[in-house]
């Protein structure tokens, strides 16, 4: 046993951190980088349930919904991921204000987003189709609506964890994977919502209270 | 006390303190909205018992231990992985390891648990139906009886399936560890929880629908329907996670040389179950959390009245569902082929082969999810595609049976108990797979949709595809485990106690099967004549569940008093068996290198992997240092 030890202690897999050993942190990064990804690819799967679910019930038609409101919380996701990879970029570049301050802004707009969804999308929606329990097209619409919303919030918290341990100067140009995952993990939030925006406020013929 | 120190323990004190807060979350907010915070009873109040379920799993995972290096990592704390500092001896395995053979052997005893308590249903329900009439059972609980199997073995099954690649596959592969070791002991205590939840829809009324869940009546039968969705969507992450971990695992840490071409075959297997899981989970998850939220929140998806489509509940379902019997047997057509060239001194017959029809079982298995629907009102025009597509399925599998029999064909075959299973589970699995196509051809399946048929059809490929296998396996690898070899006496009975059994179980159910006895159902008329046959099944039933029970107690039995096996006991060529019994803690003391194919058995002068390549330098492919800061 003590002969095992002493050989992964030279290979570096149980001794913990060895600071100076960048290829190994590579190394790392890549493996996360694919758990990462098959993660994404996981998640995507049930996004494109709900997405085949809402044209499997509700075929040519969409709920009638308000075009500006939904316009600007999806312009706002969209300048919330602007500011998500800046914050990445400064990062790399040793820029610890400024990747502090992006990041911040990408809270700022994810929380709008979330705010301008299921405060007050939500509400105006229930006046103009119904609440969750209208009708089919109700359901789908507060399903997809909120599922997306469950994630912009567990975004949220990352970039929080992130915001507070890059406070801390957590963070360097060669260490920053959980800068690069939250910022992964924001971007495919964010691809999801362009996938579900035109879902539910472009395509189709809009129908009021779900009829 | 040596007890208050496992984690288990823990985890189900913070289980039960959690249902309180989340309850009890419930209720204030009530209270706050000026309603009464219980309606009616707190057994029938759903918010209450699904975010009661919910907090209760997630005090579970706290309890245990399997979040805090995550959350030290949060909180940007060191969390360095403590692997190889576990305690020695039998507490380890009930608290939170992160070294993959304790975590697999966890799996191991969870799936055997699972299987017996599901076994046990079985018992219960077949003794109701030994006779015509209703004589042991209400109606009620005779359908949960029948649910509560169904899912249950479901679980126990994708359980031993993760103990099987949780325990083999870094060792095939000659790494010391998963790939994120921390994700691996999370989507292990997963299940704990997950197992409760589902087992305690009985305490709440139960459930209607079988095992499928399929509203309308799932939304409308008793809220034990609530633990049971909410069970198996926790099981399901577990799996999800899993297969995410086998996934990096196989593609990031293989040992140096070991090309995807050179990988032991259960690795492919496990790879390529794995990618099912990883992707087609999500969509049981999504049916079910549709039917759940219809409950909570008067939702309509598959409410007709309200412009929903319960057709669209059986799509979600069945994708998922469907390709999850390959995520089943897969890993268990992957033992078989390991073990084939093995007891049969032979080269396995077209390895490519082998692995790619694992791989396109895999990839077929997504296209066919429809055909358990041609009778339920789907569209028309789907059916014909859909059987032409459940029929490709036979061609990988097809070739899977060529390249075993050509295996055996003029090998020296010895038959310890290991490969008695490999060959009991070959034929029962041909059986299985022949009453396939039947089933999958629209005319005869709208026959023999929802009769008996069916339910012989997945018990031969249940049984031949993974439960065959899954025995082999055990007692193939429980010397490595444990250093002992577990008893031949007890092995051959079990063997040859529960094969004829099952064979007339199975014959039992097809031929009443054929002549119209439905499934899902209590009592039947008499004038049907199925009475005697009925009797036989139920009787094969209880003999398989005492083969079982020597099974368990050979396996009791050989973990402290068996033959002491420390070496190659199989003259195996796989990595695994080229070190000491039971394996060292990290695996390899060295990484090895391969160089040459792994099943050349009988090939004078082949070699498979080189265990002290010098110079002993190449580090490529061994697992990287794990930055504390990060971690998985």
């Amino acid at each position: 046993m003590a002969t095992s030890s002493a050989s992964l202690h030279r290979h570096g897999h149980v001794g913990g951190v060895i600071e100076d050993d960048h290829a190994a942190y590579q190394r790392m990064v890549r493996m996360l980088r694919i758990g990462l990804w098959l993660f994404i690819i996981s998640d995507g799967f049930m996004f494109t349930g709900l997405f085949v679910s809402r044209f499997y019930l509700l075929g040519g038609t969409r709920p009638e919904l308000s075009q500006a409101l939904g316009l600007i919380v999806t312009s706002v996701l969209l300048a919330s991921s602007f500011y998500m990879n800046r914050a990445e970029t400064l990062i790399e570049h040793g820029d610890r204000e400024g990747f502090l301050r992006c990041t911040l802004i990408t809270i700022g707009l994810g929380l709008g987003f979330f705010v301008g969804v299921v405060f007050l999308e939500w509400p105006l929606a229930a006046s103009h189709i119904g609440g969750p329990a209208a009708s089919a097209m109700s359901s789908v619409f507060f399903m997809m609506t909120g599922m997306h919303a469950f994630h912009v919030i567990t975004g949220i918290l990352f970039l929080l964890v992130i915001y507070f341990n890059g406070r801390r100067g957590r963070y360097t140009p060669q260490r920053h994977w959980m800068v690069e995952a939250c910022a992964n993990y924001w971007h495919f939030v964010d691809v999801v919502w362009i996938f579900f925006y035109p879902a539910l406020y472009l395509i189709g013929t809009p129908v009021a209270l779900g009829h | 006390m040596k007890v208050l120190k496992l984690g288990i323990l823990w985890g189900l004190i913070a289980q039960c303190a959690g249902s309180i807060i989340g309850a009890s979350l419930v209720m204030f907010i009530r209270i706050l909205m000026g309603r009464a915070p219980i309606v009616n009873s707190w057994r029938v109040d759903e918010p209450l018992m699904v975010v009661g379920g919910l907090f209760g799993a997630i005090g579970f995972m706290y309890g245990v231990g399997a979040l805090s290096d995550w959350i030290k990592i949060m909180r940007g704390r060191e969390a360095p992985l403590p692997h190889g500092h576990d305690p020695r001896g039998w507490s380890r395995y009930f608290g939170v390891s992160y070294d993959h053979k304790v975590i697999g052997v966890q799996y191991g005893i969870t799936a055997v648990g699972v299987f017996l308590l599901a076994g046990l249903f079985a018992l219960v329900m077949r003794t109701e139906l030994a006779r015509s009439g209703l004589h042991i059972l209400r109606l009620d609980n005779f359908n949960t009886l029948i649910g509560l199997h169904g899912i249950m073995m479901i679980a126990s099954i994708l359980i031993g399936v993760a103990a099987l690649m949780n325990y083999l596959v870094p060792m095939m592969i000659g790494a010391t560890d998963m790939a994120f070791p921390r994700l691996n002991a999370f989507a292990f205590w997963l299940n704990i929880p997950g197992a409760l939840l589902v087992t305690s829809s009985m305490f709440f009324g139960g459930f209607e629908t079988g095992w499928t869940g399929y509203p309308p009546l799932s939304a409308h039968t008793f809220p034990g329907v609530q633990m049971f969705f909410l069970g198996v969507y926790i099981i399901g992450l577990s799996s999800i996670l899993g297969a995410l971990n086998i996934i990096a695992t196989v593609l990031c840490m293989r040992a140096p040389g070991m090309t995807l071409f050179r990988m032991p075959i259960f690795v492919w297997a496990s790879l390529s179950t794995s990618l099912i899981s990883l992707t087609a989970t999500q969509l049981i998850g999504l049916s079910f959390q549709l039917v759940m939220f219809e409950r909570l929140f008067g939702m309509n998806f598959f409410n007709p009245d309200k412009g929903g489509n319960v057709i669209l509940f059986q799509h979600l379902f069945w994708f998922y569902s469907h390709p999850a019997v390959y995520i089943f047997v897969l890993p268990g057509l992957g033992i078989i082929s390991e073990l084939l060239p093995v007891f049969s001194r032979k080269p396995l017959f077209g390895y490519r082969w082998i692995a790619m029809s694992s791989l396109a079982i895999a990839l077929v298995g997504f296209l066919v999810w429809a055909h358990h629907m041609f009778a339920a009102g789907m569209e028309e025009y789907l059916r014909v595609p859909f059987m032409y597509s459940t029929m490709l399925v036979a061609v990988p599998t097809g070739v899977k049976f060529f390249s075993w029999m050509a295996t055996l064909w003029g090998g020296k075959i010895e038959t310890p108990t290991p490969m008695l299973f490999v060959l009991g589970g070959i034929t029962v699995f041909l059986f299985g797979g022949l009453t396939g196509p039947p089933l999958g051809t629209v005319s005869t399946d709208l026959h023999l949709h929802d009769s008996y048929f069916v339910v012989g059809h997945f018990h031969n490929t249940m049984f031949g595809g993974f439960v065959y296998p899954f025995f082999a396996a055990i007692y193939y690898w429980f010397p490595k485990i444990t250093g002992r070899r577990m008893s031949e006496t007890m092995g051959w009975l079990h063997f040859w106690l529960m094969t004829p059994a099952f064979w007339l179980m199975t014959g039992g159910m097809f031929w009443v099967g054929l002549r119209g006895m439905r499934r899902r159902i209590a009592d039947y008329d008499p004038a049907l004549g199925f009475d005697t046959i009925h009797l036989l099944v139920t009787l094969s039933a209880f003999l398989i569940a005492i083969s079982v029970l020597i099974f368990l107690g050979n396996l009791i039995y050989s973990a402290f008093f068996g033959e002491e096996a420390k070496g190659n006991l199989w003259a195996s060529r796989s990595p695994e068996w080229q070190v000491p019994s039971p394996m060292p803690e990290h695996n390899y003391d060295e990484p090895f290198v391969v160089t040459g194919e792994p099943y050349d058995y009988g090939l004078p002068g082949s070699v498979y992997i080189d265990l002290h390549p010098r110079p002993p330098e190449p580090v490529r492919g061994q697992p990287p240092q794990l930055e504390p800061a990060t971690g998985d």
